[in-house]
């Protein structure tokens, strides 16, 4: 029971992460049709940048944790949104309109790209952190094993919670979010009616990779080491969590990343943590036999 | 065509344009670039490199204003800005190397990065030229046209030169090993060329004719190269032997893998066969005690030449190649018939896939990549269809696996990372999908001229990355991308496009 809730705390935790990077990948298959390979990248770069954020932000002398957090925050996301809308501007944009492979080959470009330009100035080694917020509660006590639920984890789940709901309002009730869905439903037509189609798209990729950077900066505070190689798993569980949860769907991709977390925590917890990955897939798979479309996605109609 | 008048250009937008540019540049690069972390005993500390940020803002800037002149026509200020920016950044490479006084305000620390940026006012060079001269000769000013243009004189003259360019090619790689140039290091990255090659080849049945996105191919080529290490290393089996074995094994991994998933669409099937590439490495990894989990396999048997092999003092009771044709020893032998044994698979594979296009499944599998539901409707079953195309693929690619284990005498879960499934598929897509001659082109541009900067280590996938993308926004449909249905109803409406 005692280790059953805290690998649920870690496993909320770790799928709120998740989810974040997930909304990125789904907002753009919905909107382009294409699967952004260097998402996971940039969610990587968000890291990178928010541990410089905090290096640089503590060398000029800035002790006081709230205030150096939310300067990060703010540094991260407006210098990793720039990235995903380079990324967009100079590898996916030419190749509108051409065949769908085209796309994904220069997405993968991409990703090795930014991969090799982190090692390259930044170095190949793991970069630590020591941990800025420290501390829990304990939510249960039994035999000595105590579940504790960290401020940290607490400060991800509401972070992520409030992030979905600004999310859902955006896309919902905002202007933008009608010529988004616009655009994802019609290309042409949503063109005609003067949405501007462009714009919309360099939204899409500029919104997800702003979610990816709080995932990052998340990350860099939770687990307190990065490296340039950690886009590549984190990446494509998260795709494999937009898939799960219905690709296109925007709650599902939020279920398919918590879904992913927790199958990942459980497993590691209960069975082996060399398998964890195998697991997080074997499940993708046996969901997709059943439920071809995902949790929550729409079967799409074939058009004869 | 006469000189069209050209349209007044808004210099104003144009510098908001180029400033623009340059500030996102100036964000981009503010922290990646501008501070350099280092890790010294436990503690981050960090040093701070702004000159690149600034010379990297300010010449993207520069960039951007010079190619949009390009872009309406206006040739004269790109030219003149492109030779200066040549001088400056040619003086500013080799006053690094010279270490001259005004090294000191060169742009970058690196030496590579700082001769690569010549690249691009060269690069500006070269287009201006490339426009004037099609000024001269009369051609369009507009760029589209020009392009789609030379595309279709392109693809008419390729078309007529087809075959006797592939017979071409076919010399050339049997001829390779006897020029006096060919020393062992070219040999031996021919024979890693022409791997993926029949790697390339091999996933093209999935990719290009069945139009399955398979993004784990290189499970196969794992599964292949694993049978054959284990049958050798536990058993003792030659390389000969094992070959079908291996082939036929990684055949039953592509029916077993792909049996439940094949009936998904596109991208769904892209991420469970990226998904099963993954596991198989892992299952290598931490299986230890029967895969030798990360240390691999050593000691794998090398093929022989009809039972004699190539060492220098073969075991008793065997021979080895050099006494029996009277040869005196060189390790050379063993490296070129690796080649040779590397060509005449890929030759096979290329053969078969040529017959098979021919064959009723052939056919149904370039139907099924243009229409399912048509199929479906004609009574093909598209499971079944799609399932022969994906074990046929894994097939080769467990069979280039053996043979890779073989040439390199070791295995281990290193050389079967996502990574090598993306490279094999963009050789598929940067060649021109279901273009055989273009798999080639597309193997020696991505490995085999990488293989010859080898020196340039940490630079090297950062290049290939950028080739990547730069090709795919050169030419989206590939490097050769004209394809023609292996049938035409109708000649008029007869192309279709890559890709479903």
């Amino acid at each position: 029971m005692e280790v059953f809730l805290q690998q649920l705390i870690n496993g909320l935790t770790l799928g709120a992460i998740y989810g974040l990077i997930a909304i990125g990948y789904t907002m753009v298959y919905g909107i382009i049709g294409m699967i952004n390979f260097a998402h996971g990248d940039i969610y990587m770069l968000g890291a990178f940048n928010a541990l410089i954020g905090f290096l640089v932000l503590f060398g000029l002398g800035v002790s006081w944790v709230p205030l150096a957090i939310l300067l990060v925050l703010i540094i991260t996301i407006m210098i990793t949104a720039a990235y995903g809308w380079a990324v967009e501007r100079v590898a996916y944009r030419p190749l509108r309109g051409s065949t769908r492979l085209a796309p994904l080959i220069s997405a993968i470009g991409m990703s090795i790209v930014l991969q090799n330009y982190v090692q390259l100035l930044q170095g190949a080694r793991n970069k630590p952190l020591h941990s800025l917020i420290q501390g829990g509660i304990t939510v249960y006590e039994h035999d000595g094993f105590a579940v504790t639920l960290r401020y940290l984890q607490m400060g991800i789940v509401v972070v992520t919670l409030l992030l979905m709901i600004g999310f859902t309002l955006l896309i919902t009730r905002t202007a933008l979010g009608r010529a988004q869905r616009a655009t994802e439903q019609d290309k042409k037509m949503a063109s005609l009616l003067g949405v501007n189609v462009d714009r919309t798209i360099s939204l899409t990729f500029v919104i997800g990779a702003a979610l990816a950077a709080v995932a990052g900066m998340m990350v860099v505070l939770y687990y307190g080491q990065i490296d340039f190689y950690i886009g590549f798993l984190a990446g494509i569980k998260a795709f494999t969590a937009a898939v799960l949860g219905g690709i296109g769907s925007l709650p599902g991709a939020m279920l398919g990343g918590l879904l992913i977390g927790l199958i990942e925590v459980f497993w590691s917890g209960y069975f082996s943590v060399e398998y964890k990955d195998v697991a997080a897939f074997s499940v993708l798979v046996l969901v997709l036999i059943f439920r071809p479309t995902g949790l929550l996605g729409r079967p799409d109609l074939e058009k004869v | 065509m006469a000189v069209t008048a050209l349209q007044p250009v808004d210099y104003q937008k144009l510098t908001k344009g180029a400033i623009g540019a340059g500030l996102v540049t100036l964000l981009l690069a503010s922290l990646v670039i501008g501070i350099e972390t280092i890790s010294s005993t436990g503690a981050l500390t960090y040093e701070t490199r702004f000159r690149a940020v600034f010379c990297a803002a300010i010449g993207v800037g520069i960039v951007y204003f010079l190619v949009r002149l390009i872009n309406v026509g206006r040739l004269l200020i790109p030219l003149i800005g492109g030779i200066v920016l040549l001088i400056l950044t040619v003086v500013q490479a080799v006053a690094q190397v010279e270490g001259w006084a005004i090294a000191a305000f060169a742009m970058f620390d690196s030496a590579v990065v700082n001769w690569a940026v010549i690249l691009v006012p060269a690069s500006i060079v070269a287009r201006v030229a490339l426009a004037l001269r099609a000024g001269a000769q009369g051609g369009t000013t507009s760029r589209a046209g020009g392009a789609s243009h030379r595309e279709a004189n392109f693809s008419t003259y390729y078309r007529r030169i087809n075959k006797q360019f592939a017979f071409l090619l076919i010399a050339v790689a049997i001829l390779l090993p006897f020029m006096p140039f060919a020393d062992r290091r070219l040999v031996d990255i021919a024979t890693l060329v022409l791997t993926y090659i029949m790697l390339g080849w091999g996933l093209n049945i999935v990719v290009g004719l069945a139009g399955l996105l398979d993004l784990g191919y290189v499970a196969f080529y794992a599964v292949g190269a694993y049978s054959y290490a284990m049958l050798s290393v536990n058993y003792g089996v030659s390389f000969w032997v094992a070959l079908p074995f291996a082939g036929g094994m990684a055949a039953l991994f592509g029916v077993l893998l792909g049996f439940p998933v094949l009936r998904l669409r596109g991208d769904y099937l892209a991420i469970v066969t990226l998904g099963f590439g993954e596991m198989i490495r892992v299952i290598i990894v931490n299986w230890w005690w029967f895969t030798g989990g990360p240390n691999g396999i050593n000691k794998v048997g090398r093929p022989s030449f009809f039972g004699l092999d190539f060492e220098r003092n073969p075991p008793p009771g065997e021979v080895s190649f050099h006494t029996f044709f009277g040869l005196d020893y060189t390790p050379n032998q063993r490296v070129f018939f690796l080649y040779f044994v590397i060509l005449v698979f890929a030759l096979l594979t290329n053969l078969f896939t040529l017959r098979i296009r021919k064959l009723p499944i052939g056919r149904a599998w370039e139907a099924l990549r243009e229409d399912e539901t048509a199929c479906r409707a004609l009574g093909i079953n598209p499971r079944n269809t799609k399932l022969t195309a994906f074990s046929i693929g894994a097939m080769f690619a467990g069979m280039a696996g053996s043979f890779f284990a073989a040439r390199q005498g070791f295995v281990s879960p290193e050389s079967f990372v996502f990574i090598e499934s993306a490279i094999i598929l963009a050789i598929v897509v940067l060649g021109g999908l279901g273009s055989q001659i273009g798999v080639v082109l597309a193997a020696v541009v991505l490995i085999g001229i990488p293989e010859f900067f080898r020196d340039l280590q940490d630079y090297r996938m950062l290049a290939f990355g950028i080739g990547m993308v730069l090709i795919m926004i050169w030419r989206p449909g590939g490097l050769l991308s004209h394809r023609d249905p292996t049938v035409y109803l109708n000649k008029g409406k007869a192309q279709s496009g890559a890709g479903s």
